[in-house]
């Protein structure tokens, strides 16, 4: 609907308010592949598809609507580099565009609110602009290949499913990340229960915290296991939930078993593309990412 | 003796008729088609660690075992990664009908008070995840404005959020009667 490669840029909260250094990556490496970003400037929550469309639906997409109703005036597509909101924003949108009814009941709501919503704006993931770029696009532009690591990568749920309603390949092996993380020079490594779900989402990690670290534990042996030297992930709340379940597990083990870093894509593309990892944010991490610096470096 | 087999209706007032109806009616149009086969139970990463059963709970759904259902724990357990629904060979949206008796359990006033503290921070800010002191620093030091462009930055938009929140009946829902002593 809009001007190539200009999108609205949605935050969402765990990025600006928990992980900001994926979002200065995102604002740092999207321009250099010619996506350029505009702030989508008084946005809430997405709302959250697990919590808050668990509480009450039709709260979610007033709230979803009014986030995509700010696009659409602005005349872009919205883009968001978190899961969650990508989930709830898709799947709002498919219950607008199904049922014409909802799209009225949410007018009523916005009623003398100087809100204009027709359901037409698209949004769209922030892996899925690089992915329509290609890998070859991407691999033009790496001037410091990343050689020699091993990668974990993370596809993370809602970016996925439910996938009558995603724009990928309709497979249960999905392989475009996969691609993306090859082309800056690392090696995608091989791994057990590649698709296991990361464990936060649901309002899990938010009241069953011990269920929900356990999950990611799950995933964080079997990465062990398959000797990678980092997780790449393109979920803000997946990536939360990697970071801060490793600190928590060292603690109840008094042992610091687990040491994966975490990276978020922009930020390994960032470095093979010659940025410095402090405007990455790779200081500003909760498991440290010295080590996998000085690998890439050797 | 009788040739006959004896009927046995299960009659008791934990079962409500009507409760599988509402869940169609909200969008889980298969689920009476439920043939217990499990696929959604050995898929599940909660199920795998917990005695959260999905096949139980869409059992229990079609019994019409309402109150039950509704005041469960299990029914929190579900970390929504779609998998049971991908999965399910009759097609039901299993995910979905978990969130819509999610819907139905808050409306019944059964909350954790973990997902109210959250929704009331969604209330008061316009974002579950509010900003913090670390993270405005951590903003700063990456260059970045110290408050995100949204609600934290935003009064009006603060104010549109909270208006819509007061006319969906979000902020009754979790600040009504219902929600005391929860």
């Amino acid at each position: 609907m809009t001007e190539a490669q200009t999108y609205s840029f949605f935050l969402g909260c765990v990025m600006p308010n928990r992980f900001p250094n994926l979002e200065a990556s995102i604002r740092k490496v999207l321009p250099k592949l010619g996506v350029q970003l505009e702030d989508l400037e008084g946005a809430s929550c997405c709302p959250a598809p697990g919590v808050i469309r668990s509480f009450d639906e039709p709260t979610w997409l007033a709230l979803a609507s009014r986030n995509l109703a700010l696009a659409e005036m602005s005349g872009h597509d919205l883009i968001t580099g978190c899961n969650g909101c990508y989930g709830t924003f898709k799947d709002a949108l498919a219950v607008i565009h199904e049922h014409p009814d909802r799209l009225k009941e949410v007018k009523k709501v916005f009623k003398g609110m100087g809100l204009k919503f027709d359901g037409k704006v698209e949004a769209k993931h922030v892996i899925e602009v690089i992915s329509e770029l290609g890998p070859d696009y991407i691999r033009e532009r790496v001037t410091r290949p990343i050689k020699g690591i091993k990668v974990g990568v993370h596809y993370g749920c809602h970016l996925l499913k439910p996938s009558k309603n995603r724009p990928w390949e309709q497979t249960q092996k999905h392989t475009f990340l996969d691609e993306l993380v090859e082309a800056t020079g690392a090696e995608s490594a091989k791994y057990k229960d590649k698709n296991l779900c990361c464990g936060a989402g649901g309002g899990v990690r938010g009241s069953q915290v011990t269920v929900s670290v356990d999950i990611a534990k799950e995933k964080l042996d079997n990465l062990i296991e398959a000797g990678v030297d980092c997780i790449v992930d393109v979920c803000s709340f997946c990536h939360l939930q990697y970071e801060e379940s490793q600190e928590q597990l060292n603690k109840e083990l008094g042992e610091k078993k687990y040491q994966i870093p975490v990276l978020y894509y922009t930020q390994l593309l960032g470095l093979a593309m010659g940025l410095d990892p402090t405007e990455l944010g790779l200081d500003k991490h909760v498991v440290n990412t010295q080590p996998l610096l000085d690998k890439i470096q050797d | 003796m009788t040739d006959s087999i004896s009927r046995e209706t299960i009659d008791s007032k934990d079962i409500d008729p009507e409760f599988v109806d509402e869940i169609v009616k909200a969008g889980a149009d298969r689920i009476r088609t439920c043939i217990q086969c499990g696929t959604c139970s050995s898929v599940c990463p909660s199920g795998r660690r917990t005695a959260f059963r999905t096949r139980e709970l869409m059992r229990k759904a079609l019994l019409g075992l309402k109150d039950e259902v509704l005041s469960s724990h299990d029914l929190w357990l579900c970390a929504t990664c779609y998998t049971c629904l991908e999965r399910c060979p009759r097609q039901i949206k299993v995910t979905d009908a978990i969130i819509i008796m999610r819907n139905m359990a808050v409306d019944h006033g059964f909350m954790l008070p973990e997902h109210r503290k959250a929704s009331q921070k969604l209330l008061s800010t316009g974002h579950a995840v509010p900003i913090d002191d670390a993270n405005r620093e951590m903003r700063k030091d990456l260059g970045l404005e110290e408050l995100p462009p949204t609600t934290h930055s935003n009064r009006k938009a603060l104010d549109q959020v909270q208006e819509i929140m007061k006319r969906t009946g979000f902020k009754d829902l979790i600040e009504g009667e219902k929600m005391e002593g929860n």
